[in-house]
Order: C-alpha cells, then sequence, then structure tokens
C-alpha cells in the first residue's frame, strides 16, 4: 500500500480552478518532487494536504486512513509534517524551544504541572531536552540551542525548520522549496541534510523546488504540475527528458 | 540552575527585597500614612500587569479590557465576603472571596475569549474594550439584597427589590458595594503577586506555555506543527483573566466603597495597566511588575506637585520607553555598563513581539 495516495484532487478558487484533477502515489521510502512554473498550483497542492484548504473533490489517503476533511492540526498528528516556503520559525524563542514545540504531542504533562513544575513536569522536560537535543545533532544545531530563531543565519532557520517538522514524529515530510534563496554552497549543503534525513528517519519526502540541480540531484520521482493540472509523471529522468516539460517549464 | 530559573529567583527576589524594605520603613515609621495607603494598590496593579502581559506579551493578543475581570473578581468576591460576613470566621472567609474572584473572572474569561479569540489584532482589540465596557456598565445596573427570606436580585431599582426591613442591600446599583471587610493588606497583596509570577513564569516554561509563545510567533506554523491554536488561546486568555480577577479580590478588599466606576474598571483604566506592560516591556513578566509599581506610585508622589504632576509622569513614560526600547540606547547601555548591571538585571532580558 502506498504511504500517500491522492485521487482526483481539486480545488476553484472563484471562477479558477487552481488544482485540477491532480493525482499522486507515494510508496514508503521514496523522495519525490513536484515541480512547476509558478503559479502552476504547487503550493496549493501543499495546502491542501495539510488541510489549509479543503479540496472541493477527490481524496487524500495517508497510510490508508482518508484525512480529507481534517484540519491542519489532525492531519499533523495523522503524520504530514512541513515547511513552509517563507520561513515560518517561532522567532522570539530559543532554537531548543522551537524543536520542543513539535515534540509537544508526544510529551505530556498536564497544564497543572506545567504551572506549577510539579509531578512528571521534570521527567518529561529532560526527557523532551534529550530527544530535542539528539534531533539538532543530526542537523547540526545543537551548538545554537539557546540562540533565538530569528538570530540564525538563513541556512539554519531552514534547518531548523526541517528539525521542527522532524520533531512532531511525521510519516511523511513536505518541503515546501527549501532551496529558495540559497547560494550554491547552502544548496549543496541541503541536499546533504535531506539526504541524512532520509537515512537517519527512513523518511518518506514530498519536495517543491525550482533548483533543478537539487531535483535532479536527490528526487527519484517527479510530477510536473502546470496550470493547475499533471503535466507528467513518472522516474526524474524520464520527466526531465519529456519534451512537453522541457517547452512549459525548464526551456529549449 | 538554568538561565531562565536564574531570572526567575532574581524576580521572586526583587519583590521579597522590596517588600521586606517596605515593610521595615514601615515598622519604623518612616512611612507617610499615604504611602502606606498605596501599598496595596500597588501589588494589584503589579498583579493585573502579570496578568495582562501573559495576555499580551506571551500570547500577543492585545486585550484593553482587562479591568473588566478585575470587575469581576472585585464585585464577586465582595459580595460573598459582605454576605458571609457574619457567618464565617476572616481567613477561610477570605480564602473562599479568592477563589470564587478567581472563579467568576477565569469563567467570564473563558466564555468572553470564545467569540473574542477568533479574532486577530486590532479587531481583538476593540472587542475586548467593548466587552470591559460591558462588565463595568452591566454590573452598575445590579441590585442584590439579602433578608430573611432570601436573596433578591433586580435591574431596576434599589425600591424594586421588595426586601423586608431587616433586609440588606449588598449591591446597590450603581453606588456599589459599602463596607466590604478591609482583609487585604501589603503582606497578601505580595503573596497573590508572587504566586501569580510562579505560575505565569512556571507556565513560559511549560510545554503548554512554549505552544502558546509558538501560537503569537506564528500561528500558521504553530498548526502545521500540531498545536491547537483555539485551545491554547483559550487557555492563556482565561488564566489572565482569572488572575486579574485575583487583583480585583485585592482591590475589593482593600477599599470601603466599591463602584463599577470609569475610574477604575473603564477604559482608561485599562489603557494605564496597558502602559505598564508596554513601558516595561512586552513578554517581559519582572519589567511589567516594576513599571507598574514605579508608574503606579510616581503619579501618586508627585500629588505635591499638583499642575505639573501629570506632565512630569508623561516625562516619564517618554523617558522610560526610550530606555527600554530605544535600539540606540540597548546598544549604549550595553557597551557603558556591560554584561551584568542593575538596568539589565532590573528589566531582565528582551524578549520583544517585534
Amino acid at each position: 500500500m502506498a504511504l500517500l495516495d491522492v485521487n482526483n484532487l481539486s480545488i476553484s478558487f472563484g471562477g479558477l480552478r487552481a488544482v485540477d484533477n491532480f493525482n499522486i502515489t507515494i510508496e514508503k521510502g521514496e523522495l519525490y518532487g513536484l515541480i512547476g512554473p509558478n503559479g502552476a498550483g504547487k503550493t496549493t497542492v501543499f495546502n491542501l494536504l495539510t488541510g489549509v484548504y479543503k479540496p472541493n473533490e477527490g481524496i487524500i489517503r495517508l497510510d490508508g486512513d482518508d484525512i480529507t476533511r481534517k484540519s491542519t492540526i489532525e492531519i499533523n498528528h495523522a503524520g504530514i509534517a512541513r515547511t513552509f516556503q517563507n520561513i515560518r520559525l517561532f522567532r522570539n524563542m530559543s532554537v531548543i524551544d522551537n524543536v520542543k514545540v513539535g515534540l509537544a504531542e508526544k510529551f505530556k504533562y498536564s497544564a497543572l504541572e506545567g504551572m506549577l513544575h510539579v509531578g512528571k513536569y521534570r521527567k518529561v522536560e529532560k526527557e523532551m531536552d534529550y530527544e530535542a537535543m539528539s534531533l539538532l545533532k543530526v542537523f547540526d544545531l545543537d551548538g545554537s540551542r539557546d540562540v533565538l530563531a530569528a538570530n540564525l543565519p538563513y541556512g539554519k532557520q531552514r534547518k531548523l525548520e526541517i528539525a521542527r517538522a522532524m520533531a512532531t514524529g511525521p510519516k511523511l515530510l513536505l518541503l515546501d522549496e527549501p532551496a529558495a534563496g540559497m547560494n550554491p554552497n547552502e544548496t549543496k549543503e541541503l541536499m546533504d541534510t535531506i539526504a541524512l534525513v532520509r537515512r537517519e528517519f527512513d523518511m518518506t519526502i514530498l519536495l517543491i523546488e525550482h533548483d533543478m540541480k537539487l531535483v535532479s540531484g536527490i528526487c527519484e520521482k517527479l510530477t510536473v504540475l502546470n496550470f493547475g493540472r499533471v503535466l507528467c509523471q513518472g522516474e526524474t529522468k524520464e520527466v526531465l527528458s519529456n519534451p512537453e516539460v522541457i517547452t512549459a517549464y525548464l526551456g529549449e | 540552575m538554568s538561565k531562565t530559573q536564574k531570572s526567575n529567583f532574581i524576580t521572586y527576589g526583587i519583590v521579597i527585597a522590596a517588600y521586606i524594605i517596605l515593610e521595615v520603613l514601615m515598622l519604623t515609621g518612616n512611612l507617610s500614612s499615604h504611602l502606606k495607603g498605596l501599598l496595596v494598590p500597588m501589588t494589584y496593579y503589579a498583579v493585573i500587569a502579570v496578568a495582562l502581559n501573559l495576555c499580551v506579551g506571551i500570547l500577543g493578543e492585545l486585550s484593553i479590557g482587562h479591568c473588566g475581570f478585575m470587575c469581576l473578581g472585585a464585585f464577586s468576591s465582595a459580595f460573598f465576603s459582605r454576605a458571609t460576613e457574619q457567618i464565617i470566621p476572616t481567613v477561610p472567609r477570605f480564602l473562599m472571596a479568592f477563589i470564587i474572584g478567581i472563579a467568576v473572572a477565569a469563567l467570564f474569561g473563558f466564555l468572553i475569549g470564545i467569540p473574542v479569540l477568533r479574532l486577530k489584532g486590532d479587531y481583538l482589540a476593540i472587542v475586548t474594550l467593548a466587552f470591559g465596557e460591558i462588565i463595568k456598565n452591566v454590573i452598575n445596573s445590579f441590585y442584590i439584597g439579602i433578608d430573611s427570606k432570601g436573596l433578591h436580585f433586580t435591574m431596576k431599582s434599589a425600591m424594586d427589590l421588595n426586601m423586608e426591613k431587616d433586609g440588606d442591600i449588598i449591591i446597590n446599583g450603581a453606588m456599589g458595594i459599602t463596607g466590604t471587610p478591609h482583609n487585604a493588606n501589603f503582606t497578601i497583596g505580595i503573596v497573590v503577586l508572587l504566586i501569580s509570577l510562579f505560575i505565569v513564569q512556571n507556565l513560559v516554561n511549560s510545554r503548554d506555555g512554549r505552544a502558546i509563545m509558538a501560537i503569537r510567533d506564528n500561528y500558521i506554523a504553530a498548526e502545521a506543527t500540531g498545536i491547537n491554536v483555539t485551545g491554547y488561546k483559550m487557555m492563556a486568555f482565561t488564566i489572565s483573566a482569572a488572575i486579574a480577577g485575583a487583583a480585583g479580590v485585592l482591590f475589593s478588599h482593600n477599599i470601603t466603597t466599591l463602584t463599577a466606576s470609569s475610574q477604575y474598571f473603564g477604559y482608561n483604566a485599562s489603557i494605564m495597566i496597558l502602559v505598564y506592560v508596554v513601558l516595561g516591556g512586552i513578554g517581559n513578566i519582572r519589567g511589567s511588575v516594576i513599571a507598574a509599581c514605579i508608574l503606579y506610585m510616581l503619579p501618586e508622589m508627585l500629588r505635591g506637585l499638583n499642575t505639573y504632576r501629570m506632565l512630569i509622569y508623561s516625562i516619564v513614560l517618554i523617558i522610560m520607553m526610550i530606555v527600554n526600547w530605544s535600539p540606540k540606547v540597548i546598544a549604549w547601555r550595553k557597551k557603558t555598563f556591560g554584561g551584568l548591571n542593575l538596568i539589565s538585571i532590573l528589566t531582565g532580558k528582551k524578549k520583544g513581539v517585534a
């Protein structure tokens, strides 16, 4: 059974069919790319998958469960975590606290215990700290645990956003233009990070990206969107050599 | 001991030190009766500043109706204390008055939060303002009395209560509640302040507090991270209202005639508390306590200067604003005084919402 199975997903804003009859099947462990020109509906697909928008038609199945009309929060708990095109960190919180927000669903104590710092508070916080630090270590952020997220350099902010998404313990990770605004060195580092996430956590990843070097370098399969419709789907090499894709997106 | 723990203990230390100094001054007879009378108000304004900072600084929602919750806490607890003055001994009665004042304020915080927290930014501020005024004006038209037949309630006039001769009008419309026992004193005020500081500072360093601050910083990302945005907003708002209610209990048990007047519970009073929070540092709990104390005491102590009083007060506001918020002055402070200095200890680390 596929991890993510999307069938006939459509949404209209007024008269505009932003996403039309979108289908995608992602197997567990795959690194899948979603590409297409600006305004093709890529981010809208992400917003549909994460419940920000409710689709007009179609079914989204995660691991066999129908998550189509669930709220963003429920979908996160069901196992989809995401990052954003324009970084959305908790800017005035420290790096470790950003990750601990993501861990909140896994490590629990009551609000009263939290307010009085009694009972399970100390033990659970310690476990949280440990888990958060081991996650930060993977992303090489453990050195800046007490730095405010807003004060991190750009590349590290991107990493932290991925770390926070990973902290929620997802089955599927959605990355929305992770390399946007990065120089070639940072992009290279990001590719290593994504490869690392896959290896360490055995993660299934769907990413939107414009950087073709990154896409052709790490994605195994691609879906090309154009005007809200799927233009082409399949193995990366085949898709990128498809003449339709070349005229619509890549250019001669 | 971690950095935040240290910072929390400094806050408690400052409050306790201030308490000891003032108590010593009082015992040695160095405090005028005018100043003595200002001590309890100072504590309850500090308490409500903590409450509002939870709402504005930690949750990031601008509420300008917090005096409404203080009003609810004040009236519900004063009503209870007046009604049971002859029946229950002082200590348990005052304790129960606290529980009632806090519970009523929290309940209304919750109920008002349901519609209000669906809004954002300016709209939320406007609606909280409206609710603050509504609470004050509704309480102004309450008439409640007790006689041998039980409780009487009307919203028309004292005559319409139709009381027996032995009846006792407890809430008399716009004339409010008279004769609430004076149970509040400076020590109790400080204890309430310490407890509210303890709760809010602990909350900030807990799972729920982090969720609340995450909503403040970016609610879209918070939702995508699995945070129940509405639930945590309600939680923070309700706790904030409850603490404001506790301030109200101190208020009503320190005043002979409690009226729901604009002077104490109106829009201006709410703005004044917002000024404490903003100048003390949004999200900076310790700063707001210090700002509340200074800015409450200052105009009272300047009463001798009559006409110039408000002029000096406004100049002080501007100076505090510059010292606390101007980037150049902050840089100058760091350069001149280095890392550890009195101002940074007093105002705490900046955690602005910018």
